[in-house]
């Protein structure tokens, strides 16, 4: 296979297929998981303002009282690294121009100088919480295979897509087949493993926040 | 498989609902439950990371409720659940939890680890591997009627002598009256002047209360152990009582799992909601003195903190009451690090106090009490649960530390000009 026939592979069928097999996926770990519904609370709520399921969705973007100073390296690392990601992935010219072809819609990009920038800042993040991740007792504890692959699957788009965009070590072509090779298999593995968090976390704070809610409890 | 064993995975898996599959499937292990949990900081065994204490279930879930589970179950990529794991297991949901919920008020993507726990246990119970203590005090529960093994003779001892001390009746049985006030072992053991304290603030407040003889203990080893059924037995007496009796509210006492036993899961657990309401003693002395019906005397003028008990404020939501009555009676209340919603668990909650082998860990675990203690000196220790206070006095007393534990009910009392005729001085 040249360079050519591996990208023009994994810009036709390859993605075609990853987005398929994630799309079919969210929507059945979407109802494997919510299908199983939950017993209504028939003790008497205590109705208090700012203690509902919504508030709580938004709320537990943010650390508890206390909590930044005892894990600084979580919650610093965790929000670079997501609102990184986001920058990258969505705020990227190339991705919209791709977007705009799949979903016909656009909105602008930030200059490529820019998302150069946040990728570099993204990468270091993620390599520091990796680094956190083997060093800190608890997390090593609780890392099992999933962990590191899964940083794996999130780390190489950004790292190839960097390296495409800089010309690095291959040529664009073969950098570009392969930083969109990584992509779909971030795609693919997504609903299946605890990448799909990207989903239910809204839907765990929102049943912690209505179930603690009832209680008068603003979580 | 063991009946036991097979009854016990049959129960947890009739545990796990979508608020249960959503937080397993949402876990990223960051490790910041551990951070929050007392049993991790004060010991830093990463086995104590409050999601670590529930792997039996999140693989039981993975193997039962999804796809990729099943698969990996059919190609023996995942291990069953055995009884020597949930043997292990014990261990970390019973003597290292307290269901005190710090983990899941931090937890960033929102699971209630609490929640889980609390399941969790429905299922080692059922299996047989609950710790022994409680099932002691279980079994008391639902044969003599208290975890201590109290009977109403006590109960009416300790009436006589509250009657004659503070020269007040104490109602028994009375039907139609607007409180039914309940009891924990250990205030009726213990710490009598609760009874007391009781007496005369209704009597101040003009307000008709009784005891009853068929439901005095308001505490529920069933839902610590994690035994529905049990739970209902226990909470089905007090139900009973109230609707026997025709009242409107029912008070739980200063205990905290009482009140979440009573307020929250009561209802679930007998299948109906209540005719009645359910208040802790700390609402009800909010609301008399929000209406002016609680007028105290004087103040307490050395220096003074509050231990909120976590059933009643992170899983209560009562947080401010407290707070508005220290002011009434302390010239000089100080808040400790993390007071209130934040609040650290004394260690022995959730049944934990109740576990004998669980004692030096729960000891090791105090020091964050004591660490909080140390920061605001106080020369006493107020609070609003008997449990917190027998925990916390153990504590003190290992740490060699002297600060005296009052219940704040009755150092409220203590503020209230005594009735006549008066046969002597209250406790």
């Amino acid at each position: 296979m040249s360079e050519m026939q591996f990208l023009t592979w994994v810009r036709g069928p390859g993605l075609d297929m990853a987005i398929g097999i994630f799309l079919l996926g969210v929507i059945w770990r979407l109802f494997e998981i919510y299908s199983l519904g939950r017993k209504k609370d028939l003790s008497a709520p205590r109705v208090v303002a700012g203690a509902s399921g919504m508030h709580t969705v938004f709320r537990r973007s943010l650390p508890a009282p206390g909590m930044m100073k005892l894990a600084p390296v979580t919650y610093i690392g965790g929000y670079v690294f997501h609102i990184g990601l986001a920058i990258v992935v969505f705020l990227f010219a190339p991705h919209i121009k791709l977007i705009q072809s799949l979903l016909g819609i656009s909105w602008p990009g930030l200059p490529s100088q820019v998302v150069d920038l946040v990728t570099v800042v993204t990468i270091a993040a993620m390599l520091v919480v990796l680094a956190d991740r083997i060093n800190r007792p608890v997390k090593r504890y609780l890392s099992t295979f999933q962990d590191w692959f899964t940083w794996t699957l999130t780390f190489l788009p950004l790292l190839t897509g960097w390296m495409a965009v800089r010309h690095m070590v291959f040529p664009y072509t073969t950098m570009l087949a392969l930083h969109i090779l990584s992509v779909e298999l971030l795609l693919v593995f997504l609903p299946f493993t605890k990448l799909f968090h990207a989903f239910t976390a809204f839907g765990s704070r929102w049943y912690s926040g209505t179930v603690n809610g009832h209680k008068g409890v603003a979580v | 498989m063991s009946a036991s064993l097979e009854k016990g995975v049959r129960v947890l898996k009739e545990m796990i609902d979508a608020p249960i599959a959503s937080y397993f499937s949402s876990c990223v292990h960051c490790g910041l439950c551990a951070e929050a949990c007392l049993f991790y900081t004060e010991t830093g065994d990463p086995k104590y990371t409050p999601i670590h204490k529930l792997e039996p279930m999140r693989r039981l879930y993975e193997q039962e409720y999804t796809v990729i589970g099943r698969l990996k179950k059919l190609i023996g990529l995942s291990k069953a659940v055995t009884d020597a794991e949930l043997d292990e297991w014990r261990e970390l949901a019973y003597n290292s939890c307290t269901l005190c919920g710090r983990c899941s008020v931090v937890c960033p993507v929102g699971n209630d680890i609490v929640y889980m726990v609390r399941k969790f246990r429905e299922g080692i119970s059922a299996s047989g591997n609950a710790p022994e203590g409680l099932k002691g005090a279980v079994t008391r529960t639902v044969n003599i009627g208290s975890p201590m093994g109290i009977k109403l003779p006590a109960v009416k001892a300790q009436m006589k002598h509250v009657e004659a001390d503070y020269g007040l009746p104490i109602p028994l049985d009375m039907e139609g009256a607007e409180y039914l006030v309940m009891l924990s072992s250990m205030e009726i053991i213990n710490f009598p002047e609760y009874l007391g304290a009781i007496a005369k603030i209704m009597n101040q407040a003009g307000k008709t209360w009784t005891l009853s003889s068929t439901s005095f203990e308001a505490t529920n080893a069933g839902m610590q152990i994690g035994n529905s059924d049990l739970a209902r037995v226990i909470v089905s007496r007090i139900v009973e009582g109230a609707e026997r009796l025709k009242v409107k509210t029912v008070i739980s006492p200063e205990c905290g799992h009482a009140f979440t036993a009573l307020r929250w899961e009561g209802p679930n657990l007998v299948g109906r909601p209540f005719g009645f309401e359910v208040k802790h003693i700390i609402e009800v002395l909010g609301e008399f003195q929000k209406q002016g019906l609680l007028k105290t005397e004087g103040f307490e003028t050395d220096r003074l903190t509050f231990h909120d008990p976590c059933q009643l404020a992170r899983r209560g939501g009562v947080i401010q009451q407290q707070r508005d009555l220290m002011n009434m009676v302390a010239k000089n209340f100080v808040e400790m690090p993390d007071a209130g919603f934040m609040n650290w668990c004394c260690g022995g909650g959730g049944g934990a106090s109740a576990i004998e082998e669980g004692e030096e860990l729960r000891i090791e675990a105090f020091k964050k009490k004591k660490s909080q203690l140390e920061t605001v000196k106080p020369d006493r220790l107020v609070t609003a649960c008997a449990n917190c206070r027998i925990v916390m006095e153990e504590g003190l007393e290992h740490y060699k530390m002297d600060i005296p534990i009052v219940g704040l009910t009755e150092m409220l009392a203590e503020h209230i000009p005594d009735p006549e005729p008066v046969k002597s001085e209250g406790a």
